[in-house]
Parts: structure tokens; C-alpha cells; sequence
């Protein structure tokens, strides 16, 4: 684990740290990445939250959220955060519907209700 | 406060611990206005979904030697940041 | 169970797409259920996420690169670019909707270098989604403190009378580097031009292409 630097330099605060080289590695984006970064678009375009917000809860989750997951999977964490503090829906609403996404199969694919 | 370019200014050296904008690598550093980018609400207000005061913002340019005591390349390289009005003091010139 | 690649259906019985069939997450089955919730509550249709979708899709460093040329063969559109970057490439038909644009110019003596160190902001509206490496610790820590050693591991060397400003992308607005225009390369078009453009020389840590 990092060595925490303390509340006055938070670990998202990465500007002159000691680092290794840089990874050149790329990948193309998932359509299910796309519809995250959709999500976030769409969202703060209508006024439910904005990319401040995003960028709070993203740097409230903590450094292990940043070494352990991957980008979009912050990020639809923190859209999530956004619209549950917006009161756009319940997390009891969210727990459903996710047991209901769940159960409909084993893939991304077979878990979309728009088969096409 | 209204800054023209080519202003001295020093960044204020404090930290709150929330969603800031300032880097703590410039904070409490001396650079000048580039320009003035505009008008922005502050994003420390926004991220918590409160309505947010305007501020005027600015690029801040800094020479890198001024930002880092053990710089070793170019000594005339610069690193330029966006800055809101509230987190710059402008150093005026002794009369 | 392994499946035929070179069927044309996957399991599921549709059109194989390798996204569709990866094992479902649970940060996938939220995305799902966010969208879904949306919908039914009336806060964008389907229709506006794919639209949304294929807007971003149509985004590319190729936009960049348009721009680029255009300001290399047009010294008053260059002068307005860097006067005031949305509006002028808008004059080319690139809507960039809220996003500012600063475009910072290479010359002799000036090498421009972007990052974000305080999270990935990146001119996502006019050259589509940042490159995994821009939103990695090792970039947002070391560009805005050894951007030589940075530029070097990507096969950048720059003259030693060269000077290195670095944008650090802290609040609203967005930044595009406008690379030196090669030599030996009066008679080309605009789109020749552009087609020498590359997406890293427009963030910094590349170089357009020379002609032979």
C-alpha cells in the first residue's frame, strides 16, 4: 500500500510524485464502457449532476479503488453515488433492479432487456 | 481582485480536504498570469450540489524551477495551470 | 463451455460481439440497471444513449487534424484558433457543445505538453476518448515534473535549446497542441496535411509524421 501523504496532499493529487514508466498499452472501449460514459453525459447535460460531483466521489472512493478497478467501473460507481444523492432513484429501486438484471443470464449480452 | 497578464502572483497554500482544483504541488508557489480564461463557477460548491459563487480564472504560468528545488532539465521550462480568483494573492511591488 | 469463433451466432443465439459475451459483472449489471431506471423514469430514452454513443464515436484525433491543417495553411484562422479554440473550429463544423479549447503552438523553440494530474481532462469533444496511458499515475505524476524523461519514453528528443511548457488541464478549459508543420511540404492539401497529424502530437508526446 502507498504511503499516505496525510488530508493536505490527497492520493488523487499525483502532480510531481515518484513514478515508474509509463504503460503504452491501450484498449478499445466496451459498448457497455460506452454506455457508462453515455450515462455520465446524458446526466450532467440534464442538469442531474455535474462532472464536479462525478470527480468528488471518484476521489472520496480512495486510492484502492483506483489500483483495483478499472476506469469505467469508478465510474459508473460514482454516477451511481450522483443520482442516489440526486434522489433520481432509491437504492432499494437499484437493488431490485439489479437482482432482476442479474438473474435474466450468465453474460452481458443475455443480462440486456434489448436483445439486438 | 482583477489581474492582468503578466501579473505576479502567489498561489495560496491552504488545504481544505475536499474536491479542490489546486494542485498541491503550486500551491504556496510564485508564477504569473498568463490570461484570464474567463468566468467559472467554483467547483468546490458544485461537487457537492450546492448552487456555486463565480470566480474569475486564470492560467498560471510557473518557471519549473521555481516549482521543484531538484529540476535538472530545461531551466527555462514552464508549467502553466488553471487557477480560480480565490486561491491567488497578487504580490504587489514595495513602493 | 468454449465457443466457435467462427460461428456467426454466439450462445445467446445473436450476432457474436465479444462484448455481449464476457461474464456478466456486477459494476456491468449496474450500468444496465442505471440505464434501465433512467429510461423508465423518463430521464433520456434509449434512443438519446446510442445517439450519445455514436456521437462520441464519431469524435476522433482525425477532427483534431483537420483543425491542425487548417491552421498551418490558414494564418488567420491560426490566429483566431489561438485566440479563442471552440469558437474557430466550429468554423469547420465541430460542434465541441460546453468544452473550452486552448490551442497552444509548437514553434522553434517551444515544445507544449498536456496532462491532467488531478484526474484524465482530455479535449474529449473534438478528438474522441483520452488513451489509457493519459489517465495512468505514472503519466499524471511524472509530465509535469521530468517531461523530458516522459517525452523520451515516447520516443520524443527535443533540441536542448528547446523550451517544455506543460499544461497542467486543472478546471474548465481543454487543450490541443498545434505541432510545427513539417518541412518539404508546400504542395500538399488540407487533407494531405492532416493525414501527417497524429493524436499524440496534438496532446504533446508525439511528433507528425515527415515526409521521406
Amino acid at each position: 500500500m502507498r504511503k499516505d501523504r496525510g488530508p493536505e496532499h490527497r492520493w488523487h493529487d499525483m502532480g510531481g510524485l515518484e513514478a515508474g514508466s509509463i504503460n503504452n498499452d491501450s484498449h478499445d472501449f466496451a459498448i457497455w464502457e460506452k454506455r457508462v460514459d453515455a450515462l455520465l453525459t446524458l446526466s450532467t447535460k440534464k442538469g442531474l449532476f455535474t462532472v464536479d460531483g462525478l470527480r468528488r466521489v471518484l476521489e472520496d472512493m480512495g486510492e484502492e479503488a483506483f489500483e483495483t478497478m478499472s476506469y469505467y467501473e469508478r465510474w459508473v460507481s460514482s454516477i451511481n453515488q450522483n443520482l442516489i444523492e440526486a434522489g433520481i432513484y432509491s437504492l432499494d429501486e437499484l437493488g431490485e433492479k439489479m437482482a432482476e438484471v442479474k438473474a435474466r443470464g450468465e453474460t452481458y449480452g443475455e443480462a440486456q432487456e434489448d436483445k439486438t | 481582485m482583477i489581474l492582468d497578464n503578466g501579473s505576479r502572483v502567489k498561489i495560496k497554500d491552504k488545504s481544505p480536504p475536499g474536491h479542490i482544483r489546486t494542485p498541491k504541488y503550486i500551491r504556496g508557489k510564485v508564477g504569473i498570469i498568463e490570461r484570464c480564461v474567463g468566468i467559472f463557477k467554483n467547483p468546490e460548491q458544485l461537487a457537492y450540489s450546492l448552487n456555486a459563487n463565480e470566480y474569475g480564472l486564470y492560467r498560471v504560468r510557473f518557471k519549473m524551477t521555481e516549482l521543484w528545488d531538484d529540476y535538472t532539465e530545461g531551466q527555462n521550462d514552464t508549467l502553466d495551470a488553471e487557477v480560480f480568483a480565490h486561491w491567488i494573492e497578487e504580490i504587489k511591488n514595495a513602493a | 463451455m468454449p465457443h466457435d469463433h467462427h460461428e456467426h451466432l454466439s450462445p445467446s443465439g445473436h450476432p457474436y460481439r465479444k462484448d455481449n459475451d464476457e461474464p456478466l459483472t456486477y459494476w456491468q449489471t449496474m450500468e444496465i440497471s442505471i440505464r434501465e431506471l433512467m429510461i423508465e423514469k423518463g430521464k433520456f430514452s434509449a434512443l438519446e444513449i446510442t445517439e450519445q454513443i455514436d456521437l462520441m464515436d464519431s469524435r476522433s484525433p482525425a477532427h483534431g487534424a483537420a483543425v491542425v491543417a487548417k491552421a498551418w495553411i490558414d494564418p488567420e484562422f491560426k490566429k483566431r484558433l489561438l485566440q479563442n479554440g471552440a469558437k474557430t473550429v466550429a468554423e469547420l463544423g465541430f460542434d465541441l457543445g460546453p468544452m473550452h479549447l486552448v490551442a497552444v503552438e509548437n514553434t522553434a523553440n517551444v515544445h507544449n505538453l498536456v496532462v491532467c494530474t488531478l484526474c484524465s481532462c482530455y479535449p474529449r469533444n473534438l478528438l474522441g476518448l483520452p488513451p489509457d496511458w493519459y489517465k495512468t499515475r505514472e503519466y499524471r505524476s511524472r509530465a509535469v515534473k521530468e517531461p523530458r524523461s516522459v517525452l523520451s519514453e515516447f520516443g520524443v528528443i527535443l533540441p536542448e535549446k528547446t523550451t517544455v511548457r506543460v499544461h497542467d488541464s486543472t478546471a474548465d478549459m481543454r487543450y490541443i497542441v498545434l505541432p510545427k508543420r513539417p518541412k518539404h511540404t508546400a504542395g500538399l492539401t488540407e487533407d494531405e496535411l492532416a493525414s501527417l497529424v497524429t493524436r499524440d502530437s496534438m496532446i504533446g508526446t508525439g511528433v507528425v509524421k515527415e515526409l521521406p
